[in-house]
């Protein structure tokens, strides 16, 4: 039987995904990217096959998409992160949508229209603040193991801020925070709102608003402090931290009707460094 | 599924095309040899005492130092050289150790780090740094930095810094503009004979002002080639090509060169030459280049079949109505009116008429870290483009030479997720008119 899969080689986690011709996932796995993104790819693909029953001749086509996309060597084809996220979440709720994802590098909020398409979207800056790196330097600022960090800010009982745009200062700031004898629940919740305030200066939060990403499947508080934050709710997808390769794995499916898929030719612009005159 | 070890070919990578064909023009061996002439010519002013040498800002009065004779270094294009030699990032923080703060121009403090290290890229010239001044001038229409820039080698080599404290975020251009401006580049003109030890020659400068307007003229025909489809230049091919311009502005190099250009550019178009073969979209492009970066910039719109056609940047070396019969007003009038001097409304009605004229399908807005004066996203721009003239935007992190501040992947990323945005709905727009 015929089946499709998707790939998303991320900065910190690399998500495979098989889905059938309806789009129903047979198959996921997630590996860390680590050093190799080539042999992370191969381990998720290996992973999601076994989990879907299906073999390897079975599958029509295998899309990439994240930071590691051009690295996966047996991928058909390739589209963006902000596509395939967008690609996912349509398939399971209809727009208009503000689609949030927090990775492990970037933060991204992907607007789409009613029918789904894309319509703009936003990147943080180059920086750790608003992304999943931060709350890993906080975690380890806590002495805390991060997947422990969400259940120690349920214990929160005092409202605290920090408010450094940088994650290094921000870092200093929790330090001196600790100093004064603050309990760690308050802070690791101080941690989730400073990433939602990044966040949510990065667009206007009209519409119904999604979360996805590895961060959102890992830290429930940051969907609860997200609704707040936009007043209203804030829907979570089925499998968010795989939502990407899943858009891939549709990206896969749909590749015939994609617009993207004919060849690129490889003749870039004429152009020298050099400078002005230099050529 | 397809073999193992198949390349992808959906929106296909292609990063590091070392061995891609290249659509030359072949006026870049006249584009060198004018900047080589126009090099050595500072050599021989500066080393050799042909000529008494001037700085001058890009947008400073530079009609008004031909007049006198000086051989002028701009160090604008200095600094660029630096950025697009990747060179920058050596001598910043040896500018940052003076207390030239890491947020400020990224042009002057690797300018300044460059002469506190004795290194130049004007040495590959036969120079041994870049040439002494005996006057800097300045021009702050486009930002506060170049004086402040041109005061550091003013105390270092105790020689004048003059120059035009010209208004900025203009609105509309008035007549008193113009009246107090005019009046700031006539008063330049004592200090300046005294430094050229010459009396200004009225028939000097008209000649002056009559090359600056017809090199621009010529400059500003190569630039709206680009309006053709497929578009014969493109905006990365504008920031080597506009070195005349910048350099040799008021002087009849500037506009020989660019006839020679112009004549390559008019033959593309008839011809049907694509700078960037099978162009799909168009964009256009704000703000100052990543010079570090134009190469990997270029393939990377070009792997998606993506012309950036043209830009705010090398459009603002144009100054076509500047008239030798009242040469100090209309120098005024271009200073007034230059893109970077001006407020959100008319930049941002500007970009609109160039988006419409060059038939661009969105605009890249380089969020410039170290120049705010020439990054237009920090305002809502880009936003009220999209939302009032439904025109698609994209806001790209950089800098003009820091690339501390320039992330590969995530621009990468960027402008591949708004080609897709573009190709999409280009398509559904389609499949919305066949039905």
């Amino acid at each position: 039987m015929i089946c499709y899969a998707g790939i998303d080689s991320g900065s910190w986690n690399t998500k495979a995904v098989v889905i059938d011709v309806d789009g129903r996932v047979l198959g996921a796995a997630v590996a860390r990217s680590g050093a190799d993104l080539a042999a992370a790819a191969e381990l998720t693909y290996a992973g999601a096959l076994a989990k879907s029953g299906r073999t390897h001749d079975e599958v029509a086509a295998v899309w990439a998409t994240g930071f590691g996309r051009d690295t996966v060597p047996f991928a058909d084809g390739s589209r963006t992160e902000l596509d395939c996220h967008g690609r996912g979440v349509a398939f399971y709720l209809t727009g208009p949508l503000v689609i949030v994802d927090i990775g492990g590098q970037d933060a991204k909020v992907i607007r789409l229209d009613a029918e789904g398409r894309r319509l703009s979207h936003r990147m943080n800056r180059k920086c750790a603040a608003g992304t999943g790196s931060f709350l890993d330097e906080i975690a380890l600022r806590l002495g805390v193991d991060i997947q422990d960090l969400d259940a120690l800010s349920r214990g929160a009982t005092e409202e605290l801020e920090l408010s450094s745009f940088c994650t290094v200062f921000a870092g200093t700031e929790l330090l001196t925070l600790i100093r004064t004898g603050k309990r760690p629940a308050d802070l690791a919740m101080a941690a989730y709102r400073s990433l939602i305030k990044r966040v949510i200066a990065m667009d206007v939060f009209t519409g119904r608003v999604v979360a996805t990403g590895g961060v959102v499947a890992f830290h429930p508080t940051m969907v609860t402090l997200l609704a707040q934050a936009c007043r209203g709710e804030v829907v979570v997808p089925p499998h968010p931290q795989e939502i990407g390769a899943f858009g891939a794995a549709l990206a896969a499916r749909d590749a015939p009707a994609s617009l993207m898929s004919d060849e690129m030719a490889d003749e870039p612009a004429a152009v020298e460094d050099g400078g002005p005159g230099a050529e | 599924m397809s073999e193992a070890g198949r390349a992808p070919s959906g929106t296909s990578s292609g990063r590091g095309h070392a061995t891609s064909p290249r659509v030359e023009l072949a006026s870049t061996g006249a584009l060198r040899q004018t900047m080589d002439a126009y090099y050595r010519s500072l050599g021989d002013a500066a080393e050799r005492g042909a000529a008494p040498v001037a700085w001058c800002s890009s947008a400073g009065p530079v009609e008004l130092l031909r007049a006198f004779g000086f051989a002028v270094h701009f160090p604008e294009n200095h600094a660029a050289m630096l950025g697009a030699s990747r060179t920058a990032n050596r001598y910043l923080p040896l500018a940052h150790a003076q207390g030239y703060s890491p947020d400020v121009c990224s042009y002057l403090a690797s300018d300044i780090g460059a002469n506190l290290a004795g290194e130049s890229p004007l040495s590959a010239f036969g120079l041994h740094g870049v040439p002494q001044p005996d006057v800097l001038v300045f021009n702050t229409n486009q930002c506060r930095d170049v004086r402040d820039w041109f005061e550091w080698y003013g105390r270092k080599w105790s020689v004048p810094v003059i120059g035009i404290s010209s208004p900025r975020a203009v609105d509309e251009v008035t007549d008193a503009d113009v009246e107090g401006v005019a009046r700031q580049i006539e008063s330049l003109v004592r200090p300046l004979e005294d430094v050229a030890a010459t009396r200004l020659d009225g028939s000097r400068l008209a000649a002056a002002m009559s090359a600056s307007r017809d090199g621009s003229r010529l400059w500003a025909a190569c630039l709206e080639t680009a309006a053709q489809r497929p578009a014969p230049f493109t905006f990365f091919d504008g920031t080597i090509h506009m070195g005349p311009a910048v350099v040799l502005r008021g002087t009849p190099e500037a506009a020989a060169y660019y006839a020679i250009l112009f004549a390559e550019l008019e033959q593309r178009v008839q011809q049907g030459v694509a700078a960037v073969p099978g162009e799909r979209l168009r964009l256009y492009w704000d703000g100052m280049p990543i010079w570090g970066r134009l190469r990997a910039l270029a393939t990377t719109f070009a792997d998606f079949k993506t012309t950036v056609v043209a830009s705010t940047y090398c459009n603002s070396w144009i100054y076509a109505e500047l008239d030798p019969a009242d040469s100090f007003r209309s120098m005024a009038r271009a200073s007034l009116e230059l893109f970077i001097a001006r407020s959100e409304q008319p930049k941002e009605r500007y970009i609109e008429r160039m988006v419409a004229f060059y038939g661009a399908d969105g605009v890249v807005f380089h969020d410039c870290r170290t120049c705010s004066s020439n990054s237009n996203a920090r305002y809502g721009m880009p936003q009220r483009l999209a939302e009032r003239a439904g025109i698609p935007t994209l806001v790209l992190d950089g800098d003009v030479n820091d690339l501390r501040c320039f992330s590969d992947d995530q621009s990468r990323t960027n402008i591949e997720g708004f080609v897709e945005q573009l190709t999409d709905a280009r398509a559904a727009g389609r499949e919305r008119s066949r039905r």
